[in-house]
């Protein structure tokens, strides 16, 4: 009955396009992270050093590949444009969902504000230059945020197709990179040997630089946000996701190699540009181009996607009647959340005039970790409620709950690591989440259809 | 006037255009569209056609 009312309706409905593949869901989660790769992971030098920043590449590097192992298998199974909050609302519950809606908010809005900064500034760097100094970055910050929601606006496909041509531009510059400057003789442009020091701050160092190691790769869990929108969930979606950690690996680990063996830790630490200024150094004009061009893409493809996965959570949650159900509308020609873009532009525009660059990405990374922490429990929950043999999932990731235990002990450590720095900012960021809980709670559940909510065809949860 | 200076203003006319362009799109959609139809959406509706999970 529920099957054949659902099929009588369906020509009424307007819904999201399913057209995208596996290359578009690697483009979405790459091009929303590939940005860390060219500025960002290198505070992790200034917290440890230069061997405790490779440490935490590859600490984090393992965090991250157990989020993509968990994502794979819970989003290829609840494939809806939610991602996380559609996974948490299923198997947690209204609040965590509601808290989680809002961390994927909030991390992708203040990053795209993060990257249309980054343009900004880039460009104003090479006007001065040429000459001209003092290029006001407002009107560019202004025209990559426009020129993206459009482009958001007209369409996914469109929209992740442009994303999977600058993303993989980006990632070859950093092979050109790497390639350029001879890793095959040791010595002859890398000085690994000079540069390479003992840990400058010990182990507690190594420690408080794993919230900086996040930035190779903090946004890949952002393919989930095209769940409903692939052609194939269970195919399109593990192919993405684990493709892009994959990929991600690759970059942060060259990344790495290239910039501490040609700048020196104490400067690496506090650069703006690290791959850029490492182009610099090489003394390359033909790198040097590669690498603006890699810089400059790579902040677009991440702002890119943060609209498109920013807009899919707000546009879930207001489907939902979490936030006004006015937000959930569809547009009948091109099949995008259009209100939802709109809405999240002055957000994005306001966070990025505000000039603020550290503390609009510190608001995003915490936003992110309280997201990751969420996983695991969520995965164990999941696993327990519907053991593998009682629903169908499109892919199962293997030896759970290893990955999901290793998950919750790296974000701990990161918590604390986190909190050694920026202890103000995290105890801010976790008092704005109560409130809004409590807002959600005492006056928005209310208006929630509390069985219309729940959408995945799946039995009663073991134990129910 | 040099080509930096022609760029920004050239950045915030291009801006204004795009965001005019979406904002008469939405004025229209929402003219000519029922409300009802443009929130139809249904999370999960693929999957209540197409699958079915049972309880072994």
């Amino acid at each position: 009955m529920a099957m054949a009312d659902t099929a009588a309706t369906s020509a009424q409905r307007i819904s999201l396009l399913r057209v995208l593949g596996p290359a578009h869901v690697w483009a979405l989660g790459v091009g929303i992270v590939l940005v860390g790769e060219f500025m960002g992971w290198n505070f992790s030098v200034g917290k440890g050093g230069a061997l405790g920043a490779l440490i935490a590449c590859w600490v984090i590097g393992l965090l991250y590949t157990c989020v993509a192992m968990i994502d794979s298998e819970v989003t290829s199974t609840v494939a809806a444009a939610g991602g996380q909050y559609a996974q948490a609302k299923h198997i947690m519950g209204p609040l965590m969902a509601f808290n989680v809606g809002l961390y994927l908010v909030m991390a992708y809005t203040m990053l795209e504000a993060a990257d249309a900064l980054v343009v900004g500034d880039l460009l104003s760097a090479v006007a001065a230059e040429t000459g001209h100094e003092g290029l006001d970055p407002r009107p560019f910050v202004v025209l990559t945020i426009a020129v993206l929601a459009w482009l958001n606006y007209r369409g996914v496909f469109m929209t992740l197709t442009v994303n999977f041509v600058i993303t993989a531009a980006a990632f070859i510059s950093i092979l050109i990179l790497f390639v350029g400057v001879s890793p095959w003789s040791p010595g002859q442009v890398l000085l690994h040997r000079e540069l390479l020091t003992e840990l400058p701050y010990g182990w507690i160092g190594v420690l408080a630089s794993f919230q900086f190691g996040i930035w190779y790769y903090l946004g890949i869990e952002g393919t989930c946000q095209a769940a409903e929108e692939v052609r194939s969930p269970a195919r399109s979606l593990p192919y993405g996701t684990m493709s892009g950690i994959i990929t991600l690996l690759i970059a942060a680990s060259l990344t790495w190699y290239i910039a501490a063996g040609l700048l020196p830790w104490e400067y690496l630490g506090q650069a703006a540009t690290p791959l850029y200024d490492a182009a610099r150094v090489t003394g390359s004009t033909a790198l040097k181009v590669f690498l603006f061009i890699g810089t400059i893409f790579s902040a677009i493809a991440s702002a890119n996607g943060c609209i498109n996965d920013a807009s899919r959570s707000w546009f879930s949650m207001g489907r939902d009647r979490y936030m006004p159900l006015w937000f959930g509308a569809v547009h009948p020609q091109y099949r995008t959340p259009y209100r939802s873009i709109l809405f999240l532009i002055p957000i994005a525009v306001s966070f990025a005039f505000t000039d603020l660059l550290d503390q609009v990405i510190t608001f995003s990374i915490l936003s992110g970790l309280l997201g990751y922490t969420f996983m695991p429990i969520n995965m164990w929950m999941f696993r327990r409620k519907w053991p593998l043999d009682s629903i169908r999932r499109g892919y199962v990731h293997p030896m759970h709950p290893l990955p999901a235990f290793v998950l919750l002990c790296l974000c701990a450590a990161t918590f604390v690591g986190t909190f050694l720095g920026y202890g103000a900012q995290l105890i801010a960021m976790m008092a704005f989440y109560i409130v809004a809980s409590l807002w959600f709670v005492f006056h928005r559940y209310k208006y929630v259809r509390r069985g219309d909510q729940f959408t995945m065809p799946w039995p009663k949860p073991l134990g129910y | 006037m040099d080509f930096w200076t022609l760029f920004e203003y050239a950045a915030w006319a291009v801006s204004f255009v795009l965001f005019a362009w979406m904002a008469m799109d939405f004025m229209r959609v929402n003219r000519d569209f029922s409300e009802d139809l443009l929130t139809s959406s249904r999370e999960g509706e693929i999957e209540a056609i197409s699958e079915r999970h049972d309880l072994k």
